[in-house]
């Protein structure tokens, strides 16, 4: 267990030594409070139907960011120790596949966790503005939203660790998270807004998957466990897929 | 310390490895000595668990490297060819983490770390960029990175390939003074390392052993290289008296002023310096120079690993 700790330490310093990680820190936040300020803008001038949370989390500057910062954080972390060929003093240590997999994972999940953070000074600045507000007071479908930002994050660094440990190029992995994570992100929209497809079983299935739809509920505050289920059982399993190709590329390795 | 047997390694269709075995006993120093591509390297790989192997089997203190690998890899320290580090962490932080990973209790780390980075000659370079280090330096990082857990086996993959001769003979020194407490097994192209440093040589060539001795055993059993040397002032017909000798399979002559070199190229095993000095003295030539030459490592080597099998 201590060899896990051991990693994962290395994990975040390899992330924080590195410019990269405050400049997407910094970009982030700046992105965030200027996406939060133009909507709650936005909401002043007309009433709207929505809730505060779902205007700043559901639209399109917010999901690519979120896609990409995925992929920012989680490129190098196998495919940098392949391309230096640090994976062969890593894994001549007596350690075992596993802690340096969840090591890597919860390395960049964590820095996931601390870049996100900025975004409650959001809410924060809000409650203090406009302290009679409903949005402002309802701190319970805050928590539910970032619940769920959370575990939705969590399902795309698993994605990007996975696609990092396929390739020796941080930027094909990169490529890889992206596309996949939109296409997560886009394909039950397209399916139910774009092709119009009305069938209720459909409809049940695209709401099922979608992170959109999952992020309507949230941001009411509806916190639904099989949700909940739903992305820790995804991001296990690509957990578990990044173990795999890990200890077999490992093993292929000339 | 090491027990190797029948290990085979095949990548796809070709043998890198082809069921070799030895050992290697406490205390020894081993060179494992063969051309690019002989399979070293996967060797190595195979004894450090990188690489599963084929078939075989491979054990380092007694633990199997696949059944056991953990427990193997705690007994042994091991430098891959290329030194990979990470360049953004410092020497000290670099080290510590190691030996963290590698099991040093936290009560111990000080002292370990403060112990190689000594051993090593760069405790000076503690505080610096691993990244910003000459080669000669990442090499001794890397050495101070196999001896962090004080382990039993050194596995050194070309320790001294792509440095100046100078750090060459600085990490030659080292490697030295580190082995009087421990096993090595060395894998070099580097002859006249291997003849300084190692008790023992154990050649391998197209992923097979071809020999296993000492360096001196090598030389001495090897079949003569057969070519002698002899300086004389001698009248005419002294080229087909030599050639008369037994064992002489050819004799040139080049003529130096009133002094003629002789090159004799002989049977294997021949060794007819006595016949000569008598052939010399019966008809007074003047000798200034006869030599033999020995069999070198280079010749053995170059014998052993360029054989079409």
């Amino acid at each position: 267990m201590r060899t896990f700790f051991v990693q994962l330490l290395r994990e975040l310093r390899s992330i924080f030594y590195t410019p990269v990680a405050y400049v997407v820190i910094a970009l982030f936040a700046g992105l965030m409070g200027f996406n939060f300020q133009s909507y709650i803008t936005m909401l002043n001038k007309q009433p709207a139907d929505v809730t505060v949370l779902e205007v700043v989390f559901l639209n399109a500057l917010f999901v690519f960011v979120f896609a990409f910062i995925a992929a920012l954080i989680t490129m190098r972390s196998f495919s940098e120790e392949f391309r230096l060929g640090t994976v062969e003093m890593l894994m001549t240590a007596p350690v075992k596949d596993w802690h340096v997999v969840l090591a890597k994972f919860f390395g960049a999940t964590i820095f996931f966790a601390i870049l996100l953070l900025p975004t409650v000074a959001c809410f924060w600045v809000f409650h203090l503005v406009a302290p009679d507000a409903v949005a402002a007071k309802s701190i319970g479908a805050i928590v539910s939203t970032y619940l769920l930002l959370m575990m939705l994050g969590m399902l795309f660094i698993s994605i990007g660790v996975f696609a990092s440990s396929l390739v020796r190029d941080q930027i094909n992995a990169a490529v890889i998270t992206l596309v996949v994570t939109i296409l997560y992100i886009f394909i039950p929209l397209i399916i139910a807004r774009l092709l119009n497809v009305t069938d209720p079983r459909v409809q049940q299935v695209t709401e099922f998957f979608s992170p959109v739809a999952h992020l309507q509920d949230f941001s009411k505050g509806l916190v639904d466990t099989r949700r909940i289920v739903w992305y820790l059982t995804a991001t296990g399993f690509f957990v578990l897929l990044t173990h795999h190709v890990f200890h077999s590329r490992k093993l292929k390795a000339s | 310390m090491i027990k190797v047997e029948q290990l085979t390694k095949k990548y796809g269709s070709f043998t890198a490895v082809d069921g070799i075995s030895f050992e290697v006993e406490k205390g020894e120093i081993v060179g494992f000595l063969g051309p690019n591509g002989a399979g070293k390297s996967t060797t190595m790989k195979i004894l450090t668990s990188y690489l599963p192997a084929t078939s075989g089997r491979a054990s380092i203190a007694g633990f199997d490297v696949f059944d056991d690998s953990i427990q193997a890899r705690r007994h042994m320290g091991y430098l891959p060819e290329n030194t990979p580090l990470y360049g953004d962490m410092k020497v000290g932080e670099y080290l510590r983490y190691r030996a963290a990973l590698k099991g040093v209790p936290r009560s111990k780390m000080r002292e370990r770390v403060g112990d190689v980075l000594e051993l090593c000659h760069i405790a000076d370079r503690e505080k610096q960029l691993i990244g910003s280090l000459s080669k000669g330096y990442r090499q001794r990082v890397g050495l101070a990175d196999a001896l962090v857990h004080d382990p039993d086996l050194l596995i050194l993959d070309e320790p001294t390939i792509g440095l100046d001769p100078n750090q060459i003979r600085t990490v030659r020194e080292l490697i030295k003074s580190l082995a009087q407490k421990r096993t090595v097994l060395i894998s070099t192209h580097i002859l006249p390392e291997v003849e300084m440093m190692c008790s023992r040589v154990v050649v391998i060539h197209r992923g097979t052993i071809r020999a296993s001795d000492t360096a001196e055993n090598l030389m001495k059993n090897h079949r003569s290289v057969g070519e002698l040397r002899l300086e004389a002032r001698a009248g005419d017909g002294a080229a087909n008296a030599l050639r008369g000798l037994a064992g002489v399979k050819d004799v040139t002559e080049t003529q130096d002023g009133e002094w003629t070199t002789f090159k004799l190229r002989l049977d294997a095993n021949a060794k007819p310096g006595e016949e000569i000095l008598n052939l010399a003295r019966e008809r007074n030539w003047a000798v200034r120079d006869l030599h033999q030459k020995r069999a070198t490592l280079e010749d053995v080597f170059a014998d052993l690993t360029t054989s079409e099998k």
